[in-house]
């Protein structure tokens, strides 16, 4: 299973060869370094370490700064571990945009987007109580009963209720590859991704 | 929230523009809202292809860059019709600007209660 750091760039659309107008958004991916080679041996899994996008050295940590100057790269900002990418890469490889090619299906993960503190019909989508009318009021969007009465004579863990909603791990998965260009290190899937543009996303194929 | 400087958010917007670029069509002649237009459009019938045309007046154009879409509506048979067309889709063989129109507004959603003469449209000269 191959994989990729990349940043969220937009949305556009693009025709196909169907002539289709299809919803997609573009990932800016630039060459991964390859930074930590982990074994069963050693690490008792095995697995690929990947950097991604520059870092200002002053601004790096001097333990961090050896982990780099191990791979014989300059710091990087984003580190991520993949398993079983395959067993050719060495320290210091570069992995480009071009391990995905168009058709491909991918998975991506990003942080969703924060949503702040919000009800129980945005945040699991319950329909709310009671009506406008009849001579109700404060109701359209109340959760309704937390649940019997004296037996149990509390309220259940993992009822669900109000609260920060958003800036989750979210996966998405089976987006189609529809455009790749390595010269401009872009990456363009079918669909929407989760978060912010400009936040870092993890692509795995 | 991610912060994003100004030269980030220039640079990611450069690469929307390149992959939006390669696919915005040169060939569609400029038109706008009251003009009087007849689109050519490729229809796919089993394995056959065939062009049908689509005559009536262009009452709206609407987003920007490769997601731009123009709506023509038309009276079929004493219906009114009307249908959405992206401007820069390959499904688009070409579109014939017959009649400019003289309106004094950008979207003409008020076509839609007229009838008969009192939806006609000035030509614009």
């Amino acid at each position: 299973m191959a994989g990729i750091i990349g940043k969220k760039v937009g949305m556009t659309s693009v025709f196909d060869e169907n002539r289709k107008s299809i919803a997609c958004t573009l990932i800016y991916v630039e060459p991964n370094v390859v930074t930590q080679i982990k074994t069963v041996d050693k690490d008792g899994y095995d697995a690929i370490q990947l950097a991604a996008f520059e870092k200002k050295e002053k601004n790096t940590t001097k333990p961090m700064l050896g982990h780099f100057k191990k791979a014989d790269t300059t710091p990087k900002r984003k580190l991520v571990e993949f398993e079983s990418f395959g067993d050719d890469l060495n320290l210091g490889d570069t992995v480009n945009v071009d391990v995905f090619e168009e058709g491909d299906f991918v998975d991506v993960i990003g942080t969703s987007k924060g949503k702040g503190f919000q009800g129980v019909v945005k945040r699991h989508g319950f329909s709310g109580v009671g009506m406008a009318t009849h001579g109700q009021h404060n109701r359209m969007r109340a959760p309704g009963s937390l649940g019997p009465g004296s037996t149990p004579g509390r309220v259940f863990k993992g009822m669900k209720m109000g609260g920060r909603m958003g800036g989750d791990r979210v996966k998405v998965q089976n987006l189609r590859v529809l455009r790749v260009y390595p010269e401009k290190n872009l990456l363009v899937v079918s669909g929407a991704i989760p978060g912010n543009n400009g936040t870092y996303v993890i692509v795995e194929k | 929230m991610p912060l994003i400087s100004k030269k980030g958010i220039a640079k990611m917007e450069a690469l929307i523009k390149f992959v939006e670029e390669g696919q915005i069509r040169t060939d569609i002649p400029a038109f706008r809202a009251g003009d009087t237009v007849n689109v050519y459009v490729r229809i796919k019938e089993g394995d056959k292809e065939r062009i049908q045309q689509y005559k009536g007046v262009c009452i709206q154009r609407k987003n920007p860059g490769i997601r731009a879409t123009f709506t023509v509506r038309k009276i079929s048979s004493g219906v009114g019709v009307e249908r959405v067309f992206p401007i820069h889709s390959p499904n688009i063989e070409k579109i014939e600007v017959l009649k400019r129109g003289k309106v004094r507004r950008a979207k003409l959603y008020y076509l839609r209660d007229k009838v008969g003469k009192q939806a006609r449209i000035k030509e614009r000269i």
